[in-house]
């Protein structure tokens, strides 16, 4: 069935399922969240456990989605994985450090003879929380403000005597790490940090069975919400006003387009609905949380988020953008080195999987709603009691 | 233009090493153990005996501890290929991505989410679906391989490939060829069932801890029935697929082979070198002279081709050729890679200027030439020769102390169901030592697959150095030091909370 599809259609369907899993991975960092919200919510060592345990139960998801959506970004556009993960190097390197550190430490933290004791687990944990998100959402911020590389496939014809065949090179200062120098990448990066809070708190709420810590989580729900929205009308604003990165269909140039993203939702008025339908269930959920007293927030707020993301994301891609910009300021807008730097841009046409590998992997995406429904009854299974002191003693394995 | 500094490919190939290593420290034991936790709480779920019920929990938490280092260790690498050998990635991404995303919907999902209902769900689902939770963290941990397993031996035998010149890359033409690549299937078996003696003789070493203390004596017993079964099982099974993967290196990677070896000049009815030391020939500096060895004939030619008589090409033939048994030499191999990138580069020249007769017929040099490609960037024949040293030695060990693991199963087996195991005590104390043995052999095992293959990252069409990243130097090497400090220092808190619950007991399982 895939096979008679178009390359179009293939490349237009692996960018919605790459997207739709960063969207997942975005909602499952309330596990991140939650992270920085240990001390915060709780003071004493056991209201710390019921925490940990709560949110504990759940890192793995958010781990394996991270490595899924790797791995698929890997099959399916190829020639971003090489350029954007050998280029940004330290940021990539550096999210995956602290995903590192994270692992460890639920595992780690309160078990005897663990080396570095309980306390440095849990800086590890906040700092997987902190770092992760920001930086998660800086990278996610170049794919509107764009990044310093080039490529030129004609370099694996050099011979090692006269040159480098290595195609993609980075030109950006520090590799990568000039992408926290951007306001607009700075502002998703604490959008997502704070997100993820709210969706911790949410979750803490939904799932913990302690008055105290509920209090708390609603109190501190009452600063991250409005700061949160404060950088997201920031970073939204700021992309809908600025220049995008479009792409002309029929030669395939790039150039820069005004109000290009505000564009894209305007011409793709299914992904606007779905946009402000994850906006207003964000907001819901938060609302029902700080003033209905309701523990189900979460479950509204973290649909709105998947909804949200995966417009923001689709704007970056569809309707002929570059949704991985090379651009180079210095060079000076409209100059000709301009215009040639911005070709290296990246689009899901130029950077994909043959049609062979995508009808492969899209019989192997057939899976995921097997995949979905497991962790559905997995979910359920494991959070129908909720964490209390009681629950917590009577597991067998805790954290 | 720049050129590829020689100490970035070292430095990326020590961070790929390191990481790759601390990685297999920690899945081998995984992918056992999982299996056999998972037999044990068959063995409670069909007799009802809590005591099966203990010592299940009791392995399932160090399968825990063990499972979180190995989830931490493995992020690195997937991404690796990106940030460390992005042209790599490019190059055949269209092939190498697929399996591990593969890996990632099919195998990961399913153990990260049935792990959850294992450790947690004990009081929250029936009885059948906790033992299926545990059977499914098995079954996911070893696809996980399967995928993992494919993509490796797909560097050293490219099947399924061909090469489009417009994209400048190898794209997939036959997603079944490089599954059931005959080099796949053997390094998949080869590779888990030499994890599940590792596992085993965890398994048996830990209780074996505990027979010498007095301590825990059923569950001890009954661990190590169930491990012995198990590792003799796959320790056998290690030899037979160990045999089966020879046979396909002498056949995709000839090289390999004779480096494994030592073997520098070809010849028929070729002996296997049980033992020896490897000294510098005083003559040829690319040669090294085997000492002392201790030979049984004929024994490689029969290894290689089932035929005692075969002649199994040397070195020496495999680099500078020869004509009488038809062997091509590395000299001609660049020639002809050379070509072919010449080609490329016409070709792409000629499809800018719109020149069909131009692109056509450096379209056919390129196909005629093709499989040569990567010979067209060595600079000299030698450059071809992987460390021989390292890989030699290696192998070695690796087989010396997988018969010693099966001679072990052999005993503890035929001790356990008579029930006799502390009748030799010092026995016991082997079975704790051959705990750091199996590491050692598991990793040398991977010593021989990689560093056997250099200087390929694929094998003929791109050699290592050709797939790094454009990076300083000074980054990987800070990025090196960074996980160097970090997982070592894991790895000793790790292997102190081991430790540290071992001494617990079972009966104080999962607390």
């Amino acid at each position: 069935m895939f096979e008679n599809l178009s390359l179009l259609t293939l490349q237009q369907y692996w960018y919605f399922i790459v997207s739709l899993l960063a969207a997942l991975l975005i909602f499952l960092t309330f596990v991140q969240g939650g992270q920085t919200l240990i001390y915060r919510l709780g003071k004493t060592e056991l209201e710390r456990t019921l925490i940990v345990n709560s949110i504990g139960r759940k890192w793995e998801l958010t781990f394996t989605t991270l490595v899924t959506f790797g791995g698929a970004f890997f099959a399916s556009f190829p020639l971003f994985y090489s350029t954007s993960f050998g280029g940004a190097y330290w940021v990539w390197m550096l999210i995956l450090f602290v995903f590192v550190i994270q692992a460890v430490s639920y595992e780690f933290r309160s078990k005897p003879e663990n080396l570095l004791g309980q306390r440095t687990f849990d800086v590890f944990l906040f700092l997987n929380g902190f770092l992760g998100t920001i930086l998660l959402g800086a990278a996610i911020g170049t794919f509107f403000t764009g990044s310093q590389f080039q490529i030129n496939k004609l370099n694996l014809t050099q011979l090692p005597q006269s040159g480098s065949p290595i195609i993609s090179q980075w030109t950006g200062p520090a590799h990568g790490l000039e992408a926290v120098l951007n306001l607009t990448n700075v502002a998703l990066g604490l959008s997502l940090f704070l997100l993820a809070r709210i969706l911790g708190t949410l979750y803490i709420i939904n799932t913990v069975e302690h008055d105290k810590i509920n209090q708390r989580a609603r109190k501190d729900l009452m600063i991250s919400s409005p700061l949160f929205l404060v950088f997201f009308l920031w970073f939204l604003i700021s992309i809908l006003t600025k220049k995008g990165f479009a792409v002309d269909p029929a030669t395939q140039m790039v150039y820069l387009e005004p109000y290009k993203y505000l564009h894209n939702f305007l011409q793709m008025p299914i992904v606007l609905i779905l946009f402000l339908l994850g906006v207003i269930l964000v907001l819901w959920g938060i609302g029902l949380a700080l003033f209905k007293k309701s523990s189900r927030g979460f479950w509204f707020t973290g649909p709105g988020a998947i909804f949200a993301v995966l417009g923001i994301l689709l704007v970056a891609g569809y309707n002929n953008t570059a949704f991985y910009p090379a651009v180079n300021w210095s060079l000076g807008e409209e100059t000709d080195a301009f215009n040639t730097f911005m070709q290296s841009s990246l689009t899901i046409q130029n950077s994909s999987s043959s049609h062979y590998t995508l009808t492969v992997m899209s019989y192997v995406s057939l899976l995921v709603p097997f995949v979905l429904a497991y962790i559905v009854w997995a979910w359920r299974s494991i959070n129908k009691v909720k964490v209390s002191e009681k629950e917590v003693e009577e597991n067998t394995h805790s954290y | 233009m720049m050129q590829i500094d020689p100490s970035l490919v070292d430095w990326s190939r020590w961070q790929f090493a390191l990481t790759a290593m601390f990685h297999w420290v920690f899945v081998p034991l995984t992918l056992g153990l999982s299996i056999m936790m998972a037999m044990m709480e068959t063995m409670y779920t069909r007799t009802g005996d809590e005591h099966w019920k203990k010592i299940t929990k009791f392995w399932m938490t160090l399968f825990g501890i063990n499972f979180a280092i190995g989830v931490a260790t493995g992020i690195i690498l997937e991404f690796e290929f990106g940030t460390n050998w992005s042209n790599y990635s490019w190059f055949v991404g269209d092939i190498f991505g697929a399996p591990l995303a593969i890996e990632g919907i099919m195998a990961f999902f399913m153990e990260a989410t049935f792990l959850a209902v294992m450790f947690f769900g004990w009081n929250k689902v029936s009885k059948g679906a906790h033992l299926t939770s545990t059977w499914l963290v098995a079954l996911g941990s070893n696809l996980s391989s399967l995928w993992i397993l494919v993509a490796n031996a797909w560097m050293q035998n490219p099947t399924g490939t061909t090469f489009n010149p417009d994209t400048a890359r190898n794209e997939m033409s036959n997603f079944w060829e490089v599954l059931f690549s005959p080099t796949a299937i053997n390094k998949f078996l080869h590779t888990t069932a030499s994890a599940y003696l590792l596992s085993a003789i965890f398994v048996i070493g830990v209780s074996a801890w505990f027979l010498l203390k007095n301590r825990e004596k059923l569950f001890a017993r009954r661990s190590i029935v169930i491990a012995s079964i198990f590792g003799l099982f796959f320790g056998l099974y290690t030899v037979i697929t160990g045999d089966a993967s020879a046979r396909n290196m002498a056949q995709v990677q000839p090289i390999k082979f004779a480096a494994m070896e030592n073997l520098n000049y070809g010849r028929e009815n070729a002996p296997y070198t049980v033992f020896g030391f490897l000294k510098n020939n005083a003559d040829e500096e690319i040669l090294k002279d085997t000492k002392l060895k201790i030979e049984i004939p004929n024994m490689l030619s029969f290894m290689a081709y089932l035929n005692p008589h075969a002649f199994v090409p040397g070195i020496v033939d495999l680099v500078y050729g020869n004509k009488e048994k038809n062997i091509m030499g590395v000299n001609e191999k660049i020639e002809k890679g050379r070509l072919a990138i010449e080609a490329l580069r016409v070709y792409k020249e000629a499809k800018n200027e719109g020149d069909v007769t131009k692109a056509d017929s450096a379209m056919n040099v390129l196909n005629q030439n093709y499989s040569y490609f990567g010979y067209g960037y060595f600079t000299e024949a030698t450059q071809a020769i992987p460390p021989v040293k390292l890989t030699f030695y290696s192998f070695r060990w690796m087989v010396y102390l997988g018969f010693l693991f099966i001679i072990l199963m052999i005993y503890f087996l035929y001790h356990g169901i008579r029930d006799t195991l502390g009748k030799h005590r010092w026995m016991l104390v082997i079975a704790i030592i051959a705990i750091p043995l199996a590491y050692l052999a598991s990793q040398a095992g991977w010593v021989v697959a990689e560093v056997g293959r250099q200087p390929w990252v694929i094998q003929d069409l791109m050699p290592t150095f050709a797939a790094v990243s454009h990076l300083e130097v000074s980054s990987v090497k800070l990025t090196f030091w960074l996980f160097a400090i970090t997982f070592t220092t894991l790895l000793i808190a790790e292997v102190r909370i081991m430790l540290a619950q071992i001494k617990k007991g079972p009966n104080h399982g999962g607390k």
